[in-house]
């Protein structure tokens, strides 16, 4: 407040106001440009406007906008260290604020599919180059000088033969009217020069959140609003079809209660009964006492009894579908020296990000305003816009710092929700769920199993593989997040590979969790290749090399391309650091490895494990070392993600599942579907390989190579092998 | 109903029934948005205040049990000496991913550190494991206990 009166002071006194002075005090350094195509992450930007981005006020504040929604993943901070980096700004001197919903202005804003690094790590730095020539530019029409005489550092810019200096602050003005430079003639810092990217920078949210500041979805009140529940049907796209909406309305602090009637579509509105109250406490009660008669539908009669019993019947037979065949893997596993045939499972889990579902929805004039925690708002927007017959133009959304995502918030149900109550009611609302609510009503990381067969030769060599993959679908179509790459590992390293799939029909919501597909794909294929290797008493360090082969470049950098020689990189390092081979471990104790490719991301760790006589399983220690690239952003948020991914795949293993009962989800809540807690959280050594390739996200490559690196350190703790998640400790007994 | 209680050092008057949970008083009567509501159901610990310096789940202590006891909240918790200390070694460590947890890890930490000055690390485990942390920052809220309470920083984490 002080630095914005003083900023006011000044400019008064200069008795002008710049036309491009920004609302709060600032200038923006308004000024477009084109990026090249090479710069712009693989994505068609429309050009970058730098005063969307940057403001800088006459004593020296700097604004940085940052565009992308947060859920958790450091972004709010990431990206404007890019541009602040190349600014050469003092991140001292820096605000940063969140960007509403803008794709005109800001393209993608969503936080899904660790992308936001790889398509954000040079337009964002072009934006600060662009802001940094500018005031160059002003600086050297202020003394009359060559640009080239001028340099910056921390916020200034410096005439090098005179040694004069102004401020940013002091050019601000002039800067705001300079043309922005063209993309060709500006340049980005030389890395070894960097002063901010590549240092740990706090969170920039941290003083809010210790101090408990409203910056979270749930946390929005807007004038007026009353509170709503949105009651479904427990059984996945059950309808409403009469509740006793009178005797609701007439409990203590009820304002309305109504049904919305909704459709099938999982991700826009379902059926349910929507209940306003004077505050949530009083909306949520009155739950208790309600009386739907529903139409269960189809989904009523679908169980995960009934889905296991699918899957041994399908796992019997022969694929409905081919994905991939390569050689002949009928004849290399027939006349192979050796084979090993094994099932992995996996069960549905839930998201379960600390904040439940919630937005804030206001109406006026047939607009709306929207406040919500999501990963994804332009989708957000769009299904609003089409469920409710709204323009796109007359829908705003404002970008809520998400209590965690996962992946969960990228599906926007919640919002549609939020905003068709509230138009109902007539009245701004903030719709919150309840914990249960989102535990049975998430869109699950889905389930599958894998019939897998593996030839070896008389050397050992893997000659062959076949998978014969179970999932959910209908018609050849995978249910969402519920498929299998053509080119997933092993893909395109064994000469003889054949994958096929069946699928189960099925009727409850499926989508992306953190490392979406490689989450699940990792356990089965990693377990098995560490089984396989055991079985022909092959090191599995060893025999992972040798299936990986000599450093080659499978497909494209930033295209999904694999290049195996950055995986054996990680996988010799993480072995070096755990000390893989070299050191004696007590009786049931025990050193898994394992490595996955994901989200262009390599990654590999080892877990170093105890199981007691009962079967418990203790996870002593993890080391997990990744390549994502020449640059590590920010060092504590990159650690953080690493930490956070590994903890979070050793919940799973450990102790997570969704189970079906009748159509509905049996969880309810953290007493049956168990988070990580610091006393089962061992210490997790995270380290980079830093290598000469763009630099990828770290959201959620970490987490895939974790659960089959647990159980295969349960196997070499116990000589049993975990086929089936989570880890059942009854199989474990000593 | 009319209650009284004291939060942060203020008395406050809220009008609520009976059963409201203090939680839903703090939050939407009081407008203090600091305590989180993640489970409802005294699993995850992001709605922790103390009440008379004692951590407690205000998701499921109703307003009429809150009595004379005094309240605190994430928002007071910088005016004693601890809270203040915890606050500041929360953001040098850099403890928070989303964040939303994190008042509830401060709320118990403060208790913590005020009862037991130099807690040992089966201590911290105890007093901290009924707050859940989704994004899994153990590590650091482990290590910013560490520096709270003026003890060595530990190796892994940061």
């Amino acid at each position: 407040m002080q630095a914005l009166q003083r900023s006011a002071h000044r400019l008064s006194r200069r008795g002008f106001l710049s036309a491009s002075l920004a609302v709060g005090g600032g200038l923006l350094l308004d000024a477009s440009f084109t990026l090249p195509a090479d710069a712009q992450g693989g994505q068609v930007m429309p050009p970058l406007q730098v005063g969307a981005y940057v403001k800088i006020a006459p004593d020296g504040a700097v604004t940085i906008t940052a565009k992308n929604t947060e859920c958790g993943q450091g972004i709010k901070t990431m990206l404007p260290m890019l541009i602040a980096e190349e600014l050469d700004v003092a991140w001292e001197d820096v605000r940063v604020v969140q960007a509403d919903l803008n794709t005109d202005l800001y393209f993608a804003q969503r936080a899904g599919g660790s992308t936001a690094t790889p398509m954000n790590w040079l337009p964002m730095r072009q934006v600060g180059a662009a802001g940094r020539a500018m005031l160059i530019t002003a600086a050297a029409g202020t003394w009359l000088v060559p640009e080239a005489e001028c340099t910056t550092a921390a916020s200034q810019v410096r005439h090098m033969p005179t040694g004069r200096v102004l401020t940013y602050g002091q050019l601000a003005e002039k800067a705001a009217t300079v043309a922005a430079p063209r993309p060709e003639t500006m340049r980005l810092k030389d890395p070894s020069t960097f002063r901010i990217i590549g240092k740990p920078i706090r969170n920039v949210d941290s003083a809010a959140v210790v101090t408990g500041q409203p910056i979270f979805g749930i946390d929005v009140e807007v004038p007026g609003m009353k509170y709503a529940v949105f009651h479904k049907c427990p059984v996945f796209a059950g309808a409403c079809k009469s509740a006793n909406l009178d005797e609701i309305k007439r409990l203590p602090g009820v304002r309305d209660a109504f049904i919305l009637e909704g459709g099938k579509d999982f991700g826009s509105l379902v059926s349910g009964v929507a209940i306003i109250g004077d505050s949530w406490w009083q909306a949520n009660r009155a739950r208790r006492f309600l009386k739907v008669e529903w139409d269960e539908g189809a989904t009523g009669a679908m169980s995960s009894e009934g889905f296991a019993r699918q899957t041994t019947a399908l796992a019997a037979g022969a694929p409905q579908h081919s994905l991939r065949k390569d050689g002949d893997a009928n004849a290399a596993l027939a006349g192979a020296a050796r084979l090993v045939e094994a099932t992995y499972s996996y069960p549905f889990i839930a998201h379960a990000p600390l904040e439940p579902q919630n937005t804030t929805a206001a109406w006026k004039d047939g607009k709306v305003e929207i406040w919500a925690p999501t990963q994804n708002p332009e989708p957000g927007r769009q299904r609003v816009a089409q469920t409710l017959g709204v323009a796109l133009g007359d829908i705003t959304v404002h970008l809520m710092r998400c209590g965690g995502g996962f992946g969960r918030r990228l599906s926007n149900d919640y919002m549609v929700e939020a905003a068709a109550v509230a138009r109902r009611a007539g009245m701004p609302v903030k719709l919150l769920w309840t914990r249960e609510d989102d535990m049975q009503h998430d869109f699950y990381r889905p389930g599958g199993a894998h019939v897998l067969k593996a030839g070896l030769d008389t050397s050992g060599k893997l000659v062959a593989w076949k998978n014969h993959f179970i999932s959910y679908g209908a018609n050849g179509q995978f249910a969402a997040a519920a498929d299998l790459g053509v080119n997933e590992f092993p893909a395109r390293l064994i000469s003889n590979f054949d994958v096929g799939y069946s699928l189960i029909p099925f009727g409850m919501p499926t989508g992306p969790l953190r490392a979406p597909r490689s989450n699940a794909l990792a356990f089965a294929f990693q377990s098995f290749i560490d089984e396989v290797a055991t079985t022909s008493r092959q090191d599995p360090l060893a025999f992972q090399l040798s299936i990986l082969g000599d450093p080659k470049l499978y497909g494209e950098v930033g295209r999904g391309g694999f290049d195996t020689g950055r995986m054996r990189g990680v996988l010799t390092a993480v072995a070096q650091r755990a000390g893989w081979g070299q050191r004696r471990l007590p009786a049931r104790t025990g050193m898994g490895i394992a490595q996955w490719f994901s989200h262009q991301g390599y990654f590999a760790a080892v877990v170093e494990v105890s199981v007691d006589d009962d079967g418990k399983v203790t996870p002593l220690k993890v080391w997990a070392v990744g390549d994502v690239g020449s640059q590590i952003i920010n060092p504590s948020g990159a650690v953080h993600q690493v930490q956070g991914a590994v903890l979070d795949g050793l919940a799973q293993a450990l102790g997570q599942a969704i189970t079906f009962e009748n159509g509905r989800t049996k969880q309810t809540n953290f007493g049956n579907f168990p988070l990580m807690r610091m006393a089962d959280a061992p210490p997790v050594d995270v380290h980079f390989l830093i290598t000469d390739n763009p630099p990828t996200g770290l959201g959620e490559p970490a987490l895939p190579p974790i659960p089959p690196a647990l159980c295969n350190a349960v196997f070499a703790a116990t000589g049993k092998r975990i086929r089936s998640l989570p880890i059942d400790p009854a199989i474990l007994k000593g | 109903m009319a209650f009284s209680i004291k939060v942060n050092g203020r008395q406050r008057t809220v009008e609520a029934e009976a059963d409201t949970p203090l939680l839903w008083v703090l939050r939407d009567e009081l407008n203090m948005k600091g305590a989180k509501f993640g489970c409802g159901a005294t699993f995850c610990g992001a709605c922790t205040v103390h009440l008379d310096g004692a951590p407690v789940r205000s998701c499921s202590i109703p307003i009429s049990g809150v009595g004379a006891r005094a309240v605190t909240t994430i928002e007071g918790i910088g005016a004693s000496e601890v809270g203040k200390r915890v606050q500041e070694a929360w953001m040098e460590v850099d403890v928070m991913q989303c964040g939303y947890c994190q008042a509830g890890q401060i709320m118990s930490a403060t208790a913590l550190l005020t009862r037991t000055p130099k807690p040992t690390e089966a201590q911290i485990t105890q007093a901290m494991n009924g707050n859940l942390c989704r994004c899994a920052t153990y590590a650091r809220i482990r290590a910013a206990i560490r520096k709270a309470a003026g003890l060595p920083a530990e190796a892994a984490g940061v």
